[in-house]
This record gives structure tokens, sequence and C-alpha cells, in this order.
């Protein structure tokens, strides 16, 4: 499948700096939640102290989970938006898989998380599958 | 969604009574428990563990689809299934948390071996 393809009237460029937006704010979005949630540690162990309440307590008190909800939110927003220009039978694929490999890159780099040969299998085979799966 | 009457844009607060609807609000509910068990989860697991995890979502959708509301599923679609399934039993394999090693030996044991006499 190509762009120009399944794009009746927009521009491949266009469309294709549509959807690497999705994928940037959605891969943005789910590292900063999981840098948030690695900053406050094990929240069944912070259940345990505190108590349910104080679980809610210090995930909704932490910076960082708000600015990685906010990623999320305009990823949302932005696959709205390709979604108004572009067919879904290109976003939706194109966008969920491609956002497990960004998110490979992105945990090594700024999670510093060990992606070995079996995880980046993982993410190659699930990229792949949710694309057949979703087109 | 679909039993619903056609929502326009001139009536928008139709959508926040739809939310009322006992199918929407359990559905939100249900959506509420993913996103507190996809926190706590991206508490003591690597987000490269975790989204790959959570992709086998896909499948269980694509399965009830299938055999609860009778949808066709193609050829390509049950490939789809077959490699999120292969790449999740890939994952699960390895620790689900990179460990982070400052010291193996406590600094007490690795003095005592440099006092060791050499001859």
């Amino acid at each position: 499948m190509t762009l120009s393809n399944s794009v009746s009237s927009t521009n491949p460029w266009s469309a294709a700096a549509m959807i690497a937006c999705v994928v940037l704010c959605s891969t943005a979005g789910e590292v900063l939640t999981a840098a948030a949630m690695k900053s406050l540690g094990d929240l069944d162990e912070i259940r345990a102290r505190t108590g349910l309440k104080g679980a809610i307590r210090a995930v909704l008190t932490c910076p960082l989970f708000f600015a990685g909800v906010s990623f999320l939110a305009l990823a949302f927003f932005s696959l709205l938006f390709a979604l108004n220009h572009l067919n879904l039978s290109l976003v939706a694929p194109a966008s969920a898989s491609l956002t497990l490999v960004t998110n490979a890159i992105a945990g090594k780099i700024f999670l510093k998380e060990n992606v070995d040969r079996r995880r980046w299998t993982a993410a190659i085979l699930v990229c792949v599958g949710v694309y057949f799966l979703a087109h | 969604m679909t039993h619903l009457p056609a929502i326009s844009l001139a009536h928008p607060f139709t959508l926040i009574a739809a939310v009322f609807t006992p199918w929407i609000a359990f559905g939100i509910c249900l959506l509420i428990g993913f996103f507190a068990s996809y926190l706590t989860a991206l508490s003591w697991a690597d987000l490269t563990f975790v989204l790959p995890a959570t992709a086998f979502g896909n499948v269980i959708v694509a399965l009830l689809s299938r055999f609860w509301l009778h949808e066709p599923i193609s050829i390509e679609r049950w490939a789809g299934i077959a490699l999120i399934t292969l790449g999740v039993s890939f994952v699960a394999q390895g620790p689900p948390r990179t460990e982070r090693h400052t010291l193996a030996v406590p600094p007490t044991e690795s003095l005592e071996i440099e006092k060791e006499p050499v001859a």
C-alpha cells in the first residue's frame, strides 16, 4: 500500500507529517508517563504503606505524570485531526505499529532501558502484527 | 454508540448525556481500570516490556469479535494475531525490569579480598 493510493486528495508529505505528529506525541506521552511511574516506585508498595488514597495522591501530585497525560491527549487530538484528512485504514495501523518501534528507541535512549535482541524482536513482531490486524 | 441517535455538532451537549448511558458508563469505568492497571504495571516494569505485552489486547478483541460477534477474520488478520502472540511470548520470557547493579559485591567483602597476602 502506498500513501498516494489511499489518500485521495492529501499530499503524501502532509499525510506522513500528520502520522509522524501522532507517533511523536504518543511516544513522548508514553515515555513521560513511564518516567513518572519509575520515579514514584512500585505502586503496590505505596498502596500497602499509605492505602489507595495515598497511591492516587502520589500519582496525581507527580508533574511528569501530567506532562505525559498532556502529550497523550495531544496525540489523541492529532489522531482526530489526521482522521479528518486521511483514511482510517492508513492512519490506525500506521500510527499503532510505528509507535511500538519509536517507543523501543525512546525507551533505550531516554529511560536507559535494556532493550536487548529479545525486546527488539518482540517490538518488530508486534509492530507487523498490529499493522496486519488493524489494516 | 451505534444504538444512540446521531449526534450533531449543533447539539454537543447530547455527548455529555451519552456518557450516562449504562453501556458507555460501564465502558468508561473499564477504561479507567485499564489506565490504573497500566500505570501500576509501568511502576514495576519497563515500558519496552509493558507496551508489547498490552498489545495482546488486540488479539483478544479480534478473537471476541470472531467468536462473540461472529465477524469474519481474513487470513491477513489471523497472521497479525499469530505475530502479536509470538512477539508477546518473546518479550514475556525476559526480565520485566532493567536491573541497575551498583556493586555486585558488598564493600566489606571486597576489602577483605584485597587484604589477602599475595605470596
